[in-house]
């Protein structure tokens, strides 16, 4: 196997050639081990005016054992700082002097976690204007992070602090490694917010469907949700039923083989499910393919066959799903940042990945699934190392892999771990999210 | 005393199947064994009904063609499956039928209610085929080994000779009459004065059927794909009447030959199971009864010595089976009969329709009666699937119960398998 850059940089001749140079060298990622602390160090939390969020974190650190620092030090492996009450941008005061210097000591694999309000609740427009360069400032100290670091937005509705936890939780972890400069809305919860019992196992009790099960991604998805707890229902197609069934049996769920683009696929999902586990309660639209060719030499059946299979299914599959989830369940849908940048030569599987954007933002706010508390929320997975990007020619790989804030290509379970936090019980205020897991990617940012 | 066992035999649900695709000899699974493949067919069956780590009542296995290191191949597959491996298991051999006893052994001890559940399935590989060295050469040799002194041995070594060494492979001949299965249906197809039309024309069902039933999806829920092939291998969807008769005759000798490699079966790879189990086991399992195992019954025909051929015995099975359960050969939604060649098919459908056969061999007042075709191997059988010996009745038992519950509760299937030896293994299920 060829050496990455990754690898070379962080080696003998390497490192010091990378060091001499000024190169990047991507950092080793902290990501989450079960039994493991929230956060590897004390957590630095205060905020402008008064700020009801900054309080409610500092209970929520105390409840999982975490320390709280009030300055900036070594040991401080992350800041929260609550920005909910900023008036004007005179106000953003608050956070260069909180978090300029709280970066310098900041420890290794840090997070930067700023909470502020939607600008579009703003009541003046100084307000809006303070409100919106939340934003901006984290996406830069996003690429100012460094060690693995990340820093991300969280914007909670007037009234819906209650439902912010679940996110706090889930940035200061590791399970949200490769999850950078991204903004988190979190509203009104569509149904009641229930903590887990066990925050290592936050889908105790659960099952969740999950399609394009058998490898890649999809396997990742699956390992990390039954990890979690839940009970797995493996979906892929015929032709990839041995691989589908070592998954069901390594986890204990049940495989199931069909063609998501077939008519009946929802219903025989619903059937499999209903029968065998008596209902499930998380839905993760996983299944999906490429078939890239530029848009001059793209035939009818390259393009409808990718949104068929990415899309089209998807909507169909709906049909039958939305009615039958359980109430207060989750579906995840899995987008792409191509849908978002596009990409060259990707003219349908961008229009696909940014279809399910589309889709998921429609249905999150349907009035059927309000009624139901069920949550929809998309993710878009920047450059994943999987099978099929270690098949993509050498220097785009490692242009893929070093056009980002970590430096580095984001693994399977990274894009799992998000899909598990938007199927938490917690996190019922998080609906029609669409978070990119890509480590920052500079591409469609 | 008040009795342990159940004082009435209770019902024997089928709950599902699974079968890796078929793959032909040499083909695909060239360097897969019986016991891979068996394992395989257990792997995707606890895979699609979550069986991870529990014990079943049994799995009975079996192959016709086995190495001597495969003396405990069924309970070696369950130790590397994901069952609990506090499942027993055991080996069957009962030529082609041994597929299907297994799941007539299974669905007793369930109605006995000796166990709760069970897998029944059957494998073979006519790829990976024991070699055994010439039975002069294994004679000298044990009487080598039988040797005290290394002089003794040595001395014993000087009778061998260069002729001696040779390998024999398994072959599919009778070893009473030193016929192949294939002659010997020749003689049965001309006896019963079955058309090579008639048989291209089986034969060409038998494919399009099957194309049909994987395209409508049928064999999701029936297979596990295996080693990059999904479908099973011997299929040719494009298959013709007229392509079939291009092809020239392999069995039975002059004009009157009509058996070709298109109407005979091919020699196969593969291995397929099906699970079963007790209603109450099913409902805490969450698993919905497919179809209850009805009955079954096996009968053997004297083709040495009397004039009966080697694969009529189902002919004589079914009668049995259909008189103990007081129904008509027409009583049946669908009909599976194993197609070892379709001249067998066809011989065996001729002898019942026949009144002389039904009165003097079966004695029978009148004949059984003919069958509506259209109900016959809808979904197609061996000569488009293929047929690794022991994994047919697992193959046939898993579709039929997926069909007859399909078509609901109280219809009813008819299978009939063929087997060398003179064999035959029948059954009846019922859609539940």
């Amino acid at each position: 196997m060829a050496l990455s850059y990754g690898q070379l940089v962080n080696s003998g001749v390497g490192k010091q050639l990378a060091a001499t140079l000024g190169l990047p060298r991507p950092a080793k990622l902290r990501r989450h081990v079960v039994g493991g602390s929230l956060v590897p160090g004390a957590v630095l939390v205060t905020g402008h005016g008064d700020a009801p969020v900054a309080e409610r974190v500092r209970v929520l650190l105390d409840d999982a054992g975490v320390q709280v620092a009030s300055k900036p030090s070594t040991s401080v492996a992350a800041v929260v700082l609550d920005l909910t009450a900023v008036e004007s941008p005179a106000d953003l005061e608050t956070l260069r002097g909180v978090v300029g210097p709280a970066l310098k000591t900041l420890a290794p694999t840090g997070r930067v976690v700023v909470v502020g309000r939607p600008p579009e609740e703003a009541t003046s427009v100084a307000q809006a204007a303070a409100r919106r360069a939340v934003e901006g400032i984290v996406r830069s100290i996003g690429k100012e992070m460094r060690a693995g670091g990340t820093a991300n937005t969280v914007l909670v509705a007037d009234g819906a602090d209650a439902g912010v936890d679940a996110t706090i939780r889930f940035l200061l972890s590791g399970r949200s490694a490769y999850v950078s400069g991204q903004v988190f809305r979190v509203g009104k919860p569509v149904a009641p917010i229930e903590a887990p019992a066990d925050w290592d196992k936050p889908l105790a009790g659960k099952v969740a469907v999950v399609t394009g099960a058998a490898r890649g991604i999809g396997a990742a998805i699956t390992d990390t949700l039954a990890r979690d707890g839940a009970t797995i229902v493996a979906v892929d197609m015929p032709s990839a039923g041995g691989p589908l069934a070592e998954v069901a049996n390594k986890l204990g769920g049940s495989a199931l083989q069909l063609d998501v683009t077939a008519d009946d696929a929802g219903a025989k999902i619903v059937e499999h499910a209903k029968a065998r586990h008596g209902g499930f309660d998380i839905v993760v639209h996983n299944a999906g393919i490429t078939r890239d060719k530029l848009l001059a030499n793209t035939e009818a059946d390259r393009w409808d066959s990718v949104l068929q299979v990415n899309l089209l299914s998807i909507l169909r599959m709906n049909e039958a799903l939305v009615p039958a989830i359980n109430a207060g369940g989750h579906i995840v849908n899995v987008s792409s940042i191509a849908g978002i940048a596009g990409n060259r030569g990707q003219t349908n599987y961008a229009a696909s990945k940014a279809g399910v954007i589309g889709m998921t933002q429609s249905l999150a706010a349907d009035k059927t699934i309000l009624k139901k508390g069920v949550t929809v929320n998309a993710v878009a997975p920047g450059f994943i190392e999987t099978e099929m990007t270690a098949k993509v020619p050498f220097a785009t790989r490692e242009v893929g892999r070093l056009m980002n804030s970590l430096s580095q290509g984001g693994l399977p379970v990274d894009v799992a771990e998000t899909i598990g936090y938007f199927s938490w019980d917690a996190n019922r205020g998080v609906t029609g999210n669409v978070v990119r897991v890509c480590g920052q990617m500079m591409l469609g940012a | 005393m008040p009795s342990t066992s159940p004082a009435t035999p209770r019902r024997a649900a089928i709950l599902g199947g699974n079968r890796i695709p078929f793959a032909r000899q040499f083909g695909p699974y060239a360097n897969a064994s019986n016991q891979d493949m068996f394992t395989a067919a257990l792997e995707g069956l606890v895979a699609r009904y979550g069986l991870q780590g529990q014990r079943l009542g049994e799995v009975v296995g079996g192959a016709v063609i086995k190495h001597s290191r495969d003396f405990n191949l069924t309970r070696e597959s369950v130790l590397g499956s994901s069952l609990d491996p506090h499942t027993s298991a055991y080996d069957v051999q009962q030529a082609c039928g041994t597929g299907l006893e297994n799941a007539i052994l299974v669905a007793n001890k369930i109605k006995l209610g000796q166990i709760e559940s069970g897998v029944a399935g059957g494998v073979d590989t006519a790829s990976d085929a024991p070699i055994m060295v010439s039975e002069k050469l294994r004679q000298k040799m044990l009487k080598i080994n039988r040797g005290k002194t290394t002089v003794d041995m040595a001395k014993r070594a000087l009778a061998l000779r260069p002729t001696d060494f040779g390998i024999e492979t398994p072959a599919n001949v009778e070893p009473r009459t030193g016929l192949s299965m294939g002659e010997h249906q020749a003689i049965t197809t001309k006896k019963w004065g079955i058309t090579r039309e008639a048989q291209d024309e089986l034969a060409a069902a038998s494919h399009q059927n099957l194309a049909a039933a994987y395209e409508r999806g049928f064999f999701d829920d029936l297979m596990t794909s295996y080693l990059g092939q999904s479908k099973d291998q011997n299929l040719r969807p494009d298959s013709t009447v007229e392509k079939l008769a291009k092809l020239k005759p392999v069995f039975g000798k002059g004009e009157g030959a009509t058996m070709t490699a298109g109407n005979s079966t091919p020699l196969t790879d593969g291995a397929a199971v099906v699970l079963l189990g007790s209603e109450d086991w099913a409902k805490e399992h969450n698993i919905p009864v497919q179809a209850w195992f009805v009955d079954g019954e096996a009968a053997a025909v004297d083709y040495v010595h009397g004039d009966e051929g080697l694969l009529m015995a189902p002919a004589y099975a079914v009668p049995r089976l259909l008189e103990r359960n007081g129904l008509s050969l027409q009583d049946f939604d669908f009909y599976e009969i194993h197609e070892a060649f379709a001249g067998t098919v066809l011989s065996t459908l001729k002898a019942w329709e026949d009144e002389d056969f039904c009165r003097d061999r079966l004695g029978l007042e009148k004949p059984l009666g003919s069958i509506d075709r259209s109900k016959l191997n809808v979904n197609g059988s061996s000569l488009a699937a293929g047929h690794p010996f022991a994994a047919t009745g697992g193959r046939i038992v898993a579709s039929l119960a997926k069909m007859l519950h399909e078509k609901g509760p109280g219809s009813r299937g008819l299978i009939s398998i063929c087997a060398a030896g003179g064999q035959g293994v029948v059954a009846i299920l019922e859609g539940a």
